[in-house]
This record gives structure tokens, C-alpha cells and sequence, in this order.
């Protein structure tokens, strides 16, 4: 070693990182030693050029920065020597990835490296175009890579060819340049070369139509004979590996025989009897064989059907899937996914095997036959396998049961033959693993309980029992709760017994104590607070005995710290004390939850917060919002909660709940509706802890109507002082409480009945009344004529009169033109207009309609919105 | 196709690191932390295949030492798993019965060998004499020039840095 050398040897400097006992000195080792490096590249040192690169990458697979050494690599590769370049291109793959800038820089030297008349450095220049080049290089370098597959060297052919793959994989209509000199390379003895040819072909193939046609007729036969060549050798000792010679060969000829069988029957054809002798002749006792075996498996499977070779396939899983190899266990139960498109009822009998492989000890074995199990699934055996899954779920491990429970509950909502097994398993399912239930799942759930109304008791006392055993699972515990708020006096009275149930006593005080526990739970999240708070609201209805407890329940929430909280149980405490005589009418149980519609929002809601998590967790509220925005609803007389979801987009339940066409109340909600008066408040309620644009554009369809803060006919009975000024939100609770009185004295018109249709005063302001009378044409019962009649309540007249109106998409509207644009004042006289409105629901759905009117008084313009919800039944 | 290759060390130390797909340098380390948190952690008598970001990464060990590639779903994890024990053993005829000690001191020798096998993620040879005389050839090049260099008087420290 030259004794005037700066800097330490590569040897002592690995000694010297290794003998730090802390990562502190490491820290320190390396510092110095790389403060050392950048003074020898400050002074471009040639001598110990290559050492400190060497360093280096070291240093850097210790994982510090090395970024200030990668133009040493770029010298070093352009210097003459063969160590050099040796050492160059190895920090050059190592330091560098494809998409660095400086990696253009080191094109030239590549291409000289590429020309140069040693072979070997024609090798380490080949190798690192093959590992690291990008789009643009391989295009530069095609040409020269092309060329080299001709090379005298096979050492050069066979890294050319695999250089060869990573070009035509980055620029993808260079291929059919290589598809010639690839069909070349086929023909070769030297192993080597023919491995990475036929990988070169396969990877062809896969990104050239032209190429896999060329090879499927010209090079099948010769690749089936050099198949029949290795797997009939004579021992080969320099590739022999457990008696197979070459493994690897048989591998890669397998694969190219697959991608060339695949959809042609002449091919398939030509390769079946090789095949066959593959699949009965290799040994299967070391992994080698087996690793054949596998792929051979494989290309049976792809290539074009054969019955007796499905067979032999089929029989190789199976001595697979009962080997005691996991490995081999695990290729099986990947292997027999892909069978079952193929073959299910041979899959299906290894049912059992398979099943057992779900309790493995392994997790990737257990995950795969998870999947496995998933697809075996049908209504004929869906029975004994969920009891089987369910069983397993109680002994799993934490981190499987996530998976698990989402498999089954999949399987169980897909084929469930009757709603009792469902409810059954579900809450199974709930009780065991509730906290790894996705939000979905536990929706449809209530769904579903919903929909079973003859199983509401039956449910509901399942469920109290199921929470005595298993209170920490927060998505039972949610489903629960529900429940009791609904059908809590089904719980209480044993109604609907069905006979595999054990009786139970359950008193009133039982029932809320459940809710009281819930939520003062210390775990229970928001939403489950929330949704036991609305059920405590119900059962004060329900349980009258109960009131005054679950009055001062609500009541210690009025201090909560969560904004939400505090809201509803200053809202629900109003109601409970002061509004005796609608509460019971504003509880009522939920009308049934649409199925189908649920199914539809769902399937377009997870594409929608398939992205971010966090949608999950704001989305949620909607399930609490359900209970009470039904009946509201219904007072409103929305009358339209079973109208089918807009198809576009994912909403919510809530959207269907109110079912109101969206596309309408959203063309307007682009203005913010800041909380202005009492409407908005109300619609808070009904929405809890849900800042999502279902309360948005709810409160947007309400809202709108008062925009000119004066109440339309429906919510006539609404006008107290009040309403027609702004109410700041602090004072929230009093406007609702005004709305509800408004409810209560003025119920809507809902028993207009009758076949001669009674007018209706649609729209009422301070300031203009609107009347609409109907008529039904001859024959067509799907049309309605309304004849709208304006009249003008101020002392002003009324110029450049406009009536707008909206109307769902079940709905088709057409208007006449208005009789005249002028309206006089006091009353002194009136506008008609007609509309015809055809009804394509007709006698499922009632009429709905937003309308919008414009006109000039004292030559303001002034703008009155509103809803109509109250015509008459039946049109 | 193999997107990349890892050796770690028991205590979790990587050893050596191969990357044929692009992968950043601020990837890199969460790629090798992420994985020897699943491998290390998993229990002897298990297969020798994780699931990990929809790749399957194949390991195995040898001694202190865990060496993992990561391959395409649809790639064949058994010839996977005879690709590393064909590294392996050319690794022992080179140095001898090979030890971690060998790989840390001449950590570049195991990248030349690698290179010789592995090329663009797939397989370059499967003869392990084809692979050992390449190494041959080029440590006998780097010696000569060595010596060239010594012969003139000036000291180069070659690969014995």
C-alpha cells in the first residue's frame, strides 16, 4: 500500500463501521469517511477513484446519501481500464435508477462501451443497459443491442437477448426489429442462449400481436422438440439439479409453449403429447420437479382444451394440495384458483382440503385459500362452509380476521338462501368480529332487518342477547342499538316468538339501560353515541314509564365537548319536554329501507370512496340519520321515499330517503344556504354528525323555498314571528321548536282523496298566492292538466311575470305560455298558466315539483322559490 | 420477472440490494424495511412465500442470512426458489463455503456473480461453471492490469481496496 495514500483501505473502512457500537459512531465513521471522499473528488484524484466509489456504495447500502459521488461513476466508466469500467457500472446501477437525469450522460460512453473490442467490457456494458437504461437510451441503443445478438461470443448473444427484453418492454414498437434474430437465437445449443431466447420470445409475445403469430407457426414444432431433447438428456453435469437436466430450460420452453397454445387449437394440438410425457415423467420428490410439474400445470390449464391432460393437471393438484411441503401446498391452492374457471366440479372435491388450509399456521397459505374457498362457494354448499369460516373466525388471528369476516359476510349477503340464516350468521359474524365489519356491511344489515318485518322481534331480542355476551364489538353494538330504538317494544313484549327461540324478559328500564351503556361506553365512537342517542329518543316514545330517565340521559349531553352531541341532546331534550303531543308521531318506526336501492347507492359509493379513507368515517352519520329523517319526511309530505336511486351517482341513504330529484336541488346548491333560519336547523337533526352533502343539499331542496324568508303553503302553518327573519344558529333550538308547532296545529293535507281533485293552494307568500287546479285528460291517467292561477297579494304591480317549475325524472312537465306577464295589484286580477304533467310512476308515485318565480315590483327584480309536495294523492 | 433482490441479514441488516424495476432511493428503504419487518418475523417451518402489494416475494434462508427476490404474481415461485439456491451455490464455490463475512467484506464480488446470473430481472445462465469461469475471466483481467500498473511503478490498489 503506497504509505503517502490519503484515506483509509475499503477493508478497514467496513472494519471500522462494523466495530461501532452505537449508531452514533457509525453516524460518525461514515461522516468522516465521506468528508474524506468529497476532498478526493474535489481534487479529482484518479488513483483511488475506484476505492472510494467501492466505498460508496457501502456506505450507501447502509442507507446514507450518496448522490454527490455519482459523476465518479460516470468518469470511472469512461476511462479505459477494464477494472474501471468494472467498478463504474456497478456503482452506476447501484447509486443510480433509470430516472435520474445524469444517466443520459453516460449514453456515449455506452455505446463506445458497446463497440469495444473486448468482449467483457461489451458484457458490463450490456449489463447495465439491461438493468437500468430508460426510453430514450434503449431507443438510442437499439440498434447496437440488435446487432450484439449475433455476436461470435454466446456470452454476449445471451445477455444481448435479455438487454433485448427490458428494451422492447420500454419502447414497445421496437419489437418487431427483434423478432427475427429471437426466432435465431431458438436454434441455439448453448443453454445459456436458448433460456434467454425463448424468455426474449416470450416477452415478445406478450407485447407484439405480429411476433406471437410468427412464432406459433414457425417455431412451435422446433420448441416442442427441444423440449423433447432436455427432458430426455442424458445426465448433464453442468446442469443437472436433482437429477432434471436443466430446470430452468423446461421452465422457460413451458411458458413460451403456453403463450403460443393459448386460443390456437393447432398449437395446442402439436404440444399435447409433450405435455403429457412432462407431466408423467418428472420426478416430483425435490422441488426442482416439482417447480416443472407446476408449470406444466400451468400450460395444460391455458392452452387449448384436452380433456385427458385436464385430468393428469387436475390429479397433479390434488398430490400437491395433500403434500406436507407448505410450499408446495401453496402453489396448489394458487394453481386451483385458476382451475376452477376451468374445471369447478374437480375443485370442488377438495373442498374439505382446502378448507382445511384456511386454519393453516401460515398466513399466506391461509390467505390464499381464503380466496380459494371464496370462489368455491355456491348456494348448494353455502350452509356447511360459513358454519365452517364462522367457527374459525372465534380462533383466528387478530391481524386474518379483518379478510376473514369480509369473505364471509360477502358470501353470506351473495347466496343466503332466507333472511332468518342471514340475520343469523350475520350477527354471528357482528358478535364475533364486529370490530373488523366494514361500514357496508353493517348498513346492509339494517337493511336487510328492515326489509325481514316478520324477524323484527326475533332480531331485535337476538340482538339484546348477543350484546350481553359480546358489548365491546362496536358494529354490533351499532346494529343493536338500532334495533332496540326501532322494535324496541317487540323486545320488551315478545312479540312474533318464533319457535327455535328460548323465551327472554326483557323489562323496559332493560332496554335503555342496553342504551345507556352504549353510550357512556368509554369506546363507543361518535357515530355509535350518536345513533344511541336517537334511539333513546324513540324509546322515550316508545316506553313512556322510561321518559323521565332518558330525559336525564339526553341531558347529560347537553354539556358534551362534541359539537354533535351537544346539538342533538339540546334538540332531543326540547322535543322530549316540550312537544309531548307530535313526538310520537316524529319516532315512528322507519318505513322499510329500499333493498335494491341500497344496493345500487352501495356498488356506486365504494368506487367513490374507494381513493380516500377518510370517507368512510364522514359517511358514516347516515346510517344514524335514517331513523329520524323518515318520518319527517313523511310529515313533509316529500310522499316519495321509495323513489328509485338517481342512477348516476353514489349518494346515500339518505338521497333516497328523501328520493327528491337531486339534479334539480343541486343546480341550485351552488350557492351555500348559510344557516338562515329555522328550516335549517330542523334539517340538522336529521342529519347528525354528518357535515356531507346529503344535509347540504337537503337543506339546499328546503331551504330554497324560504330564500326570500317567507314560508310557502306546506309550512304555511309554520309562520310564526319568527320565521321571517334571520335566525342566527345559536339560537337553533327555538325555530325548531316553532317548525314543529307549525307541524303539529297544521298537519299536511294528505287525505285529498277523491277522483274530482280538489284544488290546492301551492304556493302562498306575503306577497303572491298560487292555486292550482287539476284535471285528468280522457284515457290517459298518467297525465295530470294543472291550470296554475297567480294571484298578486301586494299593492304593487307585477312586470315581467316568469313561472319556472321542476320536476324528478319519473316526471315529465310541459308548460303552456302563461296568459300574460303583467299581474295587477290587490288582487285586482290574475295570470293562468297550464302545465301538463305525465306521471311515469303513476299510482306508485305522487307528484312533486319545485318551482321558481320571477318578477319585477317597483322595478326590483324579485325571485320566489319553493317546493310543492302537497297535491293531491293519485295524479 | 424478478423486480428485485434483497439479502438481510438475520439482525436486519441488508447486505445486499438489487433493483431491476425503478424504484427510488426514499422507496428503496421502505421496500427493505417493510419486508424484513414481514420476513424475519415469520416462523420457521412456513412457506417461503409473502404476498406483499400485489408481487410475491420469495425468500429463503441460509444460515444468518435471508435472501429475497420479488417476483410477478403470475411467476413461478418454485423456480424462484431454485434460482436463489443456483446464487447460492455459485456464491460457495466462489468463496468457498460462503459466510456473511465474505458478502460484507467483498460485497462487490456477490453484485459481479448476480450479474452474471440475473440480467434485467430474468435469468442469465444456468450453468454454475459457465458463470464461475466468466468471474474468473474477469478477476484474472482486473489482476493484469494490476500488475501492468505495478510494473510501472505506480501504486493502484485494485479490488483488493
Amino acid at each position: 500500500m503506497n504509505p503517502f495514500s490519503s484515506g483509509t483501505r475499503l477493508r478497514d473502512m467496513i472494519r471500522a463501521i462494523r466495530a461501532c457500537k452505537t449508531a452514533a459512531e457509525e453516524r460518525a465513521v461514515v461522516r468522516k469517511e465521506c468528508a474524506a471522499i468529497r476532498a478526493a473528488i474535489n481534487e479529482n484524484d484518479q488513483d483511488y477513484r475506484h476505492r472510494n466509489l467501492a466505498k460508496l456504495m457501502f456506505i450507501h447500502m447502509l442507507g446514507y446519501p450518496t448522490h454527490f459521488g455519482q459523476m465518479e461513476c460516470l468518469k470511472l466508466i469512461a476511462s479505459s481500464g477494464f477494472p474501471e469500467k468494472r467498478i463504474g457500472y456497478l456503482g452506476l446501477m447501484l447509486l443510480l435508477d433509470e430516472r435520474q437525469e445524469v444517466l443520459m450522460l453516460v449514453t456515449n460512453s455506452l455505446k463506445q462501451d458497446l463497440n469495444h473490442s473486448n468482449q467483457y467490457i461489451v458484457g458490463l456494458a450490456l449489463c447495465a443497459l439491461g438493468n437500468i437504461c430508460s426510453a430514450e437510451m434503449a431507443r438510442d441503443l437499439a440498434p447496437e443491442v440488435e446487432r450484439l445478438l449475433q455476436f461470435r461470443d454466446p456470452n454476449i448473444r445471451k445477455k444481448a437477448a435479455l438487454c433485448s427484453i427490458r428494451i422492447i418492454k420500454k419502447v414497445p414498437e421496437l419489437a418487431e426489429n427483434f423478432i427475427n434474430p429471437a426466432a435465431a437465437l431458438l436454434k441455439e445449443k448453448h443453454h445459456g442462449v436458448l433460456i434467454t431466447g425463448v424468455q426474449l420470445c416470450t416477452d415478445l409475445c406478450k407485447v407484439s400481436e405480429d411476433a406471437l403469430e410468427y412464432f406459433r407457426k414457425k417455431c412451435t414444432e422446433g420448441l416442442v422438440k427441444t423440449l423433447k431433447d432436455v427432458v430426455n438428456s442424458p445426465y448433464a453435469p453442468e446442469y443437472d439439479i436433482a437429477g432434471i437436466t436443466d430446470p430452468f430450460l423446461h421452465i422457460r420452453l413451458l411458458k413460451l409453449l403456453r403463450e403460443l397454445g393459448q386460443g390456437d387449437a393447432d398449437a395446442s394440438e402439436c404440444m399435447n403429447d409433450m405435455l403429457a410425457q412432462v407431466a408423467t415423467k418428472t420426478e416430483s420428490n425435490k422441488n426442482a420437479g416439482n417447480a416443472i410439474l407446476y408449470e406444466c400445470v400451468e400450460t395444460i390449464m391455458s392452452i387449448e382444451d384436452n380433456g385427458g391432460l385436464r385430468v393428469l393437471a387436475i390429479n397433479i393438484l390434488g398430490r400437491f394440495l395433500s403434500n406436507r411441503d407448505n410450499n408446495i401446498r401453496y402453489v396448489a391452492l394458487n394453481m386451483l384458483m385458476k382451475a376452477i374457471t376451468v374445471d369447478a366440479q374437480a375443485v370442488q372435491r377438495h373442498r374439505a382440503t382446502i378448507l382445511e388450509c384456511v386454519k393453516d399456521s401460515d398466513a399466506s397459505i391461509r390467505k390464499r385459500a381464503l380466496e380459494l374457498v371464496y370462489v368455491l362457494v355456491n348456494e348448494g354448499n353455502v350452509k356447511p362452509l360459513t358454519k365452517e369460516l364462522i367457527d374459525y373466525l372465534e380462533v383466528s388471528d387478530e391481524e386474518f380476521k379483518g379478510d376473514l369476516t369480509a369473505k364471509i359476510c360477502s358470501i353470506v349477503a351473495k347466496f343466503s338462501p332466507e333472511k332468518i340464516w342471514y340475520i343469523d350468521q350475520m350477527l354471528k359474524v357482528l358478535s364475533e368480529a364486529g370490530n373488523f365489519v366494514k361500514d357496508e356491511v353493517w348498513h346492509a344489515v339494517i337493511v336487510v332487518i328492515s326489509n325481514a318485518s316478520d324477524l323484527h322481534g326475533y332480531t331485535v331480542r337476538a340482538l339484546y342477547r348477543a350484546l350481553q355476551l359480546s358489548a365491546e364489538q362496536e358494529s354490533l353494538v351499532r346494529v343493536a342499538i338500532w334495533c332496540i330504538g326501532e322494535y324496541g317494544d317487540l323486545l320488551v313484549n315478545n312479540v312474533g316468538m318464533l319457535n327455535v327461540e328460548d323465551p327472554i324478559t326483557v323489562t323496559e328500564s332493560d332496554a335503555v339501560d342496553v342504551i345507556e351503556i352504549a353510550i357512556k361506553h368509554h369506546t363507543s365512537d361518535l357515530t355509535t353515541k350518536a345513533m344511541a342517542m336517537v334511539a333513546l329518543l324513540k324509546l322515550s316514545s316508545r316506553f313512556p314509564s322510561c321518559s323521565e330517565r332518558i330525559k336525564d340521559i339526553v341531558v347529560q349531553y347537553k354539556g358534551s365537548l362534541v359539537l354533535e352531541l351537544q346539538q342533538r341532546s339540546i334538540e332531543m331534550n326540547s322535543i322530549i319536554a316540550k312537544h309531548q303531543n307530535i313526538r310520537s308521531t316524529l319516532v315512528e318506526r322507519m318505513p322499510v329501507l329500499d333493498e335494491a336501492t341500497f344496493i345500487g347507492k352501495r356498488a356506486g359509493s365504494i368506487q367513490a370512496t374507494v381513493s380516500p379513507s377518510a370517507g368512510a368515517s364522514i359517511n358514516l352519520p347516515n346510517g344514524v340519520a335514517k331513523p329520524t329523517a323518515a318520518p319527517l319526511v313523511d310529515l313533509l309530505d316529500l310522499g316519495s321515499d321509495d323513489v328509485p336511486a338517481p342512477s348516476s351517482s353514489g349518494g346515500d341513504l339518505l338521497h333516497d330517503l328523501l328520493g327528491v330529484d337531486l339534479s334539480t336541488a343541486s343546480t341550485q346548491s351552488g350557492v351555500n344556504h348559510a344557516p338562515k333560519n329555522g328550516t335549517d336547523v330542523l334539517l340538522d337533526l336529521l342529519s347528525i354528525g354528518s357535515p356531507t352533502q346529503s344535509s347540504q343539499s337537503v337543506s339546499d331542496m328546503l331551504s330554497s323555498s324560504q330564500d326570500n324568508k317567507t314560508p310557502v303553503s306546506p309550512l304555511e302553518g309554520l309562520s310564526s314571528p319568527s320565521s321571517n327573519s334571520i335566525q342566527p344558529t345559536s339560537a337553533g333550538a327555538a325555530p325548531t321548536i316553532d317548525l314543529l308547532d307549525g307541524f303539529s296545529s297544521n298537519p299536511p293535507k294528505q287525505e285529498n282523496n277523491g277522483t274530482a281533485y280538489p284544488s290546492v293552494v301551492a304556493f302562498e307568500s306575503s306577497n303572491l298566492k298560487m292555486v292550482f287546479n287539476f284535471s285528468k285528460l280522457p284515457g290517459n291517467p298518467q297525465t295530470t292538466v294543472i291550470e296554475a292561477t297567480f294571484t298578486n297579494l301586494s299593492t304593487n304591480i307585477y312586470s315581467d311575470f316568469i313561472f319556472q317549475a321542476a320536476v324528478p325524472k319519473f316526471l315529465q312537465l310541459h308548460l303552456d305560455p302563461a296568459s300574460g306577464n303583467t299581474l295587477p295589484a290587490s288582487g285586482n286580477g290574475s295570470i293562468t298558466q297550464t302545465l301538463r304533467v305525465t306521471n311515469s310512476q303513476h299510482g306508485k308515485k305522487s307528484l312533486v315539483m319545485r318551482i321558481r318565480i320571477a318578477y319585477k315590483m317597483n322595478n326590483k327584480d324579485v325571485l320566489e322559490e319553493g317546493q310543492i309536495s302537497n297535491f293531491p294523492r293519485g295524479l | 420477472m424478478i423486480h428485485f433482490v434483497i439479502l438481510v441479514s438475520r439482525q436486519g441488516k441488508v447486505r445486499l440490494t438489487k433493483w431491476f424495476s425503478p424504484y427510488t432511493q426514499k422507496e428503496r428503504s421502505k421496500v427493505m424495511r417493510e419486508l424484513s419487518g414481514i420476513i424475519l418475523n415469520r416462523g420457521p417451518k412456513l412457506c417461503n412465500f409473502v404476498e406483499w402489494r400485489g408481487f410475491k416475494v420469495v425468500y429463503k434462508r441460509y444460515a444468518s442470512l435471508y435472501f429475497c427476490m420479488c417476483v410477478d404474481q403470475n411467476d413461478n415461485e418454485l423456480e424462484t426458489l431454485e434460482i436463489i439456491h443456483h446464487y447460492v451455490e455459485i456464491l460457495d464455490r466462489y468463496f468457498g463455503s460462503v459466510c456473511e463475512l465474505d458478502l460484507i467484506f467483498n460485497f462487490h464480488k456477490a453484485y459481479y456473480i448476480l450479474d452474471e446470473l440475473l440480467l434485467a430481472g430474468e435469468l442469465q445462465e444456468s450453468s454454475k461453471r459457465t458463470v464461475g469461469r466468466m468471474i474468473a475471466t474477469h478477476d484474472r483481467f482486473v489482476e493484469v492490469a494490476k500488475e501492468e500498473a505495478s510494473s510501472i511503478g505506480t501504486f493502484i490498489a485494485q479490488v483488493r481496496m
